[in-house]
């Protein structure tokens, strides 16, 4: 009678079983959608359906249960949408690699051995990163690795390049790796780590001028750094797409951690100047340019190098699909060129119109939000700056590249997150969210109660 | 930290707003051009991707779209005939289509409004819809009989024939033909090739002598003049007499009309029935300079010639008799040379209009159009074209052509047991070429069952007897066909 009524603390709900609904819901839509290719090509269902829909939602399956186990307070949206994602990748691959003849390298068995492996590292990371607070200490190494993958395309012997760029490694009895899609993780947990070491210095010192706070000369190392790696990315490798995705992403990360908006306007400085002198320097960054202000141009269309046909190709399978899409299997994705890459929105929004694409965006834009939502409820800066940035760069990297597919923006070659064919970007994008749910697992815990009644206690409030 | 990460939040907003509103611009104002883009691939698979209907004679399948299992040119055109219907059938290229393809292309691809119920059904069975089939009036055995004979002849020359009681079209030959086989292929470059090559050979394989080329129809234009003469008197019949001079002074000119080969007609004074047995040109460039230029080309026109284009449903080059100039122009025009210029078609339908007994009805290739479950779409509606001549002078015409056949230059056309009517002619062309061989007739002349023209290029050696060596047979054979015997 006496005691006093205590409030509970409400918990925030694990949601587990509406997640399980929500993967199998993703799972079947992926399923009558590889029923619907096989429909429309062969009109029976693919003989392998079974087989393919059992492993998708076996993996899928797995990794729900290590995610229910290792983070039970993780956001419960997260899993189902890049399930979505990752499975209607592999349903145009699959019907890339049914068209007759099929689009050049579709090989939706790789796909699918790719995504198993990308589950394999998701749980891994979730058993063995039971706090990724341990990343903040490894703050040096990280940088150091991922300066390391981004150069090594270019050291000899494992170095390989291919469609002009320098992008790849092989290595003997495993294949080849892109390794740039490993180093935009390292890079980002290096980013996080030395801003939250430097953010005071980088967020105060300086003098106003203007309306702006400009930072001192010399704390413009960093960025002028970055800017420079960025640039020789960009020159040596050839490779637009990554360039920019990394410079973009440091300049987000500086702006989160410092709040001067000073930094993005040096950042949007910084990159015009660097992509005009690129322009000048070098055809194929001209190039780009030409063809984005100017794609039905003839004679850029005809053009062998550089030219504008893969982009109007994509133009023209989108502008096929109409509102509604002509249908999966029913149109001609194959002939965009690098439809099982670059272009694989194009090659979906043949088939599945207006909406698929509408619908597709809205699923990446929601996986972004979840990232950014659990960005905001870490309870610690560096949790903070990680999580944004991963969920930046995951926006990021869509805009850059159906941004450039749509002609919305100028085209630079970057995988489609989780869409693509290719094994490096599946798996580095699998340990991506694996670091999401680790921390948004964080975030959500609640904190350990305080316990009641316990008597005197004294408080300490510094 | 919170405060900037919103606002990064808003960054990421505003890029997917940016992506879809781009995306929507692209289907909302770009999209059209794209897809009407001629770089645009799949316009040329939309093409191949339809079942198209068939176009069938009889039992005969003239073209049909065959399923090759390809995913880019599923379907592929098929012309199991080839060269002997390919005037009729056209062609189904990878851009274009000629001929029937051409003219009912909405019907045999299945876009056409009329077929709206058909595709809604299949839409709701989840059936594939395929083109509506085309049946053809045309009678196979008379078709394959004339392309036989006219090409045994080793001449260039066309054929038409028509049933003069509905003016459906029995037969219509060209010949050089062409296979529409390798022009129907998938492969644009390949296709473009084989086209090029039938477009310089200089016998040209791929002009339908038969409606798309005039003519100078020669002494078969005589009955025109003998219809214009007769109609003008009621009292004139087979047996009135006519002045038949050796030579016909021909005024304000040097020259003289003369017979053919400059021989005699009769005794000078012959029998209307005689002159046009015998095809004589003085008697016909008298009558005509007594006519005068308008009531011969009044008559013309009362056949069809120089009205309305036809379309049977391709285009029919127009006939024409020619502009007034002088007496002399109209006794040669008068005899079907000049600037006198005939499709053979249009011979046929004035040889339909006499054996119709002066009615000539609109000459067509559809008998039947049916969507893929059969269901008619169309069916041909013999229709009256003109009222040529009065059923009177249809008759004496009628009694004048069997006589060409029984006593005349046509004897070769002659079937045992059946009435024949015909005239034949010798139109001269150019100097130091040998003049075209033309034909006309119908049988059996009391209850005609089909009428025809016949044209040979460079077919006569100079008269018309030798021009009905060459042309009747040919004739004959046809007429057998639809006569069956």
């Amino acid at each position: 009678m006496s005691t006093p009524s205590v409030e509970p603390v409400p918990l925030p709900a694990k949601r587990r079983l509406a997640q399980l609904a929500m993967l199998a819901f993703a799972v079947v839509i992926v399923m009558f959608a590889y029923a619907n290719v096989g429909l429309a090509i062969d009109k029976q269902i693919p003989s392998g359906m079974l087989t393919y829909g059992l492993s998708l939602g076996g993996f899928m399956l797995a990794a729900y249960l290590v995610l229910a186990r290792f983070a039970p307070w993780a956001d419960p949206l997260i899993l189902p949408l890049v399930t979505l994602v990752n499975g209607l990748g592999l349903v145009m691959i699959y019907r890339l690699e049914q068209a007759k003849p099929p689009a050049y390298g579709a090989s939706p068995n790789t796909q699918l051995l790719w995504t198993a492996v990308g589950v394999v590292l998701f749980s891994v990371t979730l058993i063995v990163l039971r706090d990724h607070r341990a990343l903040q200490r490894l703050t040096y190494t990280a940088g150091a690795i991922g300066l390391f993958l981004l150069i090594s395309p270019l050291l000899p012997l494992i170095g390989h390049s291919e469609n002009g760029a320098s992008i790849w490694i092989k290595i003997p009895g495993v294949g080849q790796l892109q390794p740039a899609e490993f180093a935009k993780l390292a890079l980002i947990v290096f980013f996080a780590g030395y801003l939250v070491a430097k953010r005071d210095v980088l967020a105060l010192a300086g003098r106003r001028l203007l309306f702006i706070d400009l930072p001192r000369a010399r704390d413009l190392g960093p960025i002028l750094i970055v800017w420079g790696f960025s640039l020789g990315v960009l020159i040596l490798q050839k490779d637009l797409g990554s360039s920019l995705l990394i410079f973009g992403t440091f300049i987000a990360m500086l702006y989160i951690a410092t709040q001067r908006t000073s930094w993005v306007l040096i950042g949007i400085l910084l990159f015009v100047g660097g992509a005009i002198l690129a322009g000048m320097v070098f055809d194929h960054v001209y190039a780009r340019f030409e063809v984005y202000l100017n794609p039905e141009d003839p004679k850029l269309f005809a053009r062998e190098l550089g030219g504008s046909e893969q982009l109007m190709q994509g133009l023209f399978a989108m502008a096929a699909g109409g509102i509604l899409g002509t249908g999966l299997g029913q149109g001609h994705p194959e002939k965009i060129p690098l439809a099982i890459s670059d272009f694989i929105f194009p090659a979906t929004g043949e088939e599945l119109g207006l909406t698929g694409l509408m619908a597709l965006l809205m699923v990446y834009a929601l996986l972004v939000q979840r990232g950014l939502r659990t960005s905001i409820a870490a309870r610690d800066p560096f949790s903070k700056l990680l999580a944004g940035g991963l969920s930046f760069i995951l926006a990021w990297q869509v805009f850059i590249i159906v941004g450039g597919v749509t002609n919305l923006i100028p085209l630079t070659g970057l995988v489609t997150p989780f869409m693509s064919q290719g094994g490096s970007a599946l798996l580095a994008n699998w340990i991506l969210i694996a670091l999401l749910v680790r921390m948004s697992d964080a975030a959500r815990k609640p904190p350990p109660q305080a316990i009641q009644d316990e008597g005197m206690t004294q408080v300490f409030q510094r | 930290m919170n405060g900037p990460l919103k606002r990064a939040a808003l960054a990421c907003l505003l890029m997917f707003g940016l992506l879809m509103l781009n995306v929507n611009y692209l289907q909302a104002v770009r999209a059209d051009d794209l897809r009407a883009d001629s770089r645009n691939i799949r316009n040329f698979f939309d093409r191949y991707e339809v079942e198209r209907g068939r176009i069938t004679a009889g039992d005969k399948v003239l073209a049909e779209s065959v399923d090759t299992g390809s995913n880019d040119f599923r379907f592929e055109r098929r012309y199991p005939e080839g060269k002997v219907y390919a005037p009729i059938t056209g062609f189904f290229a990878p851009e274009s289509e000629r001929d029937m393809e051409r003219a009912k292309n909405s019907l045999l691809n299945g876009t056409s409004a009329d077929l709206l119920i058909r595709r809604s059904i299949d839409l709701f069975t989840a059936k594939q819809t395929k083109g509506a089939n085309v049946d053809l009036t045309i009678n196979p055995k008379a078709q394959e009989a004339a392309y036989k004979t006219l090409g045994a002849s080793g001449k260039k020359g066309a054929l038409v024939a028509i049933e003069p009681k509905t003016g459906a079209i029995l037969a219509m030959v060209s010949i050089p033909s062409y296979d529409p086989n390798p022009l129907s292929k998938a492969n644009k470059a390949e296709v473009n090739k084989a086209y090029a090559k039938l477009a310089d050979d200089k016998d040209q394989p791929l002009l339908n002598r038969a409606i798309e080329r005039t003519y100078p129809p020669g002494s078969t234009f005589k009955v025109v003049t003998m219809a214009a003469y007769l109609e003008s008197d009621d009292t004139l019949g087979p047996q009135s007499q006519v002045d038949a001079p050796q030579l016909l002074d021909l005024p304000n000119t040097t020259a003289d009309l003369p017979n053919s080969g400059g021989a005699a007609c009769g005794s000078g004074r012959v029998t209307l029935s005689f002159a046009l047995e015998r095809s004589c040109n003085t008697p016909f460039g008298k009558i005509a300079m007594d006519l005068g230029y308008d009531a011969i080309n009044d008559q013309a026109r009362k056949f069809g010639i120089g009205g309305d284009p036809l379309a049977v449903p391709m285009p029919v080059a127009a006939s024409d008799f020619g502009p007034e100039e002088d007496k002399a122009a109209l006794a040669q025009a008068s005899i079907g040379q000049r600037s006198n210029q005939m499709t053979p078609l249009q011979m046929a339908m004035i040889a339909a209009g006499i054996a119709n007994n002066g009615v000539v009805m609109k000459p067509y290739l559809v008998n039947k159009i049916a969507d893929s479950e059969g269901g008619e779409i169309e069916s041909a509606d013999p229709e009256e074209f003109t009222t040529a001549i009065s059923e009177d002078t249809a008759r004496k015409l009628q009694e004048m052509m069997i006589n060409v056949v029984n006593n005349g230059t046509a004897n070769a056309a002659q079937i045992p047991g059946v009435t024949v009517a015909g005239k034949t002619g010798t139109a001269e062309t150019a100097e130091g070429r040998d003049p075209h061989a033309w034909f006309i007739s119908f049988a059996p002349a009391e209850d005609p069952k089909v009428a025809l023209a016949l044209m040979v290029e460079s077919g006569s050696a100079g008269d018309d007897a030798s021009g009905g060596h060459t042309a009747a047979p040919i004739a004959k054979s046809v007429m057998e066909a639809v006569l069956g015997r």
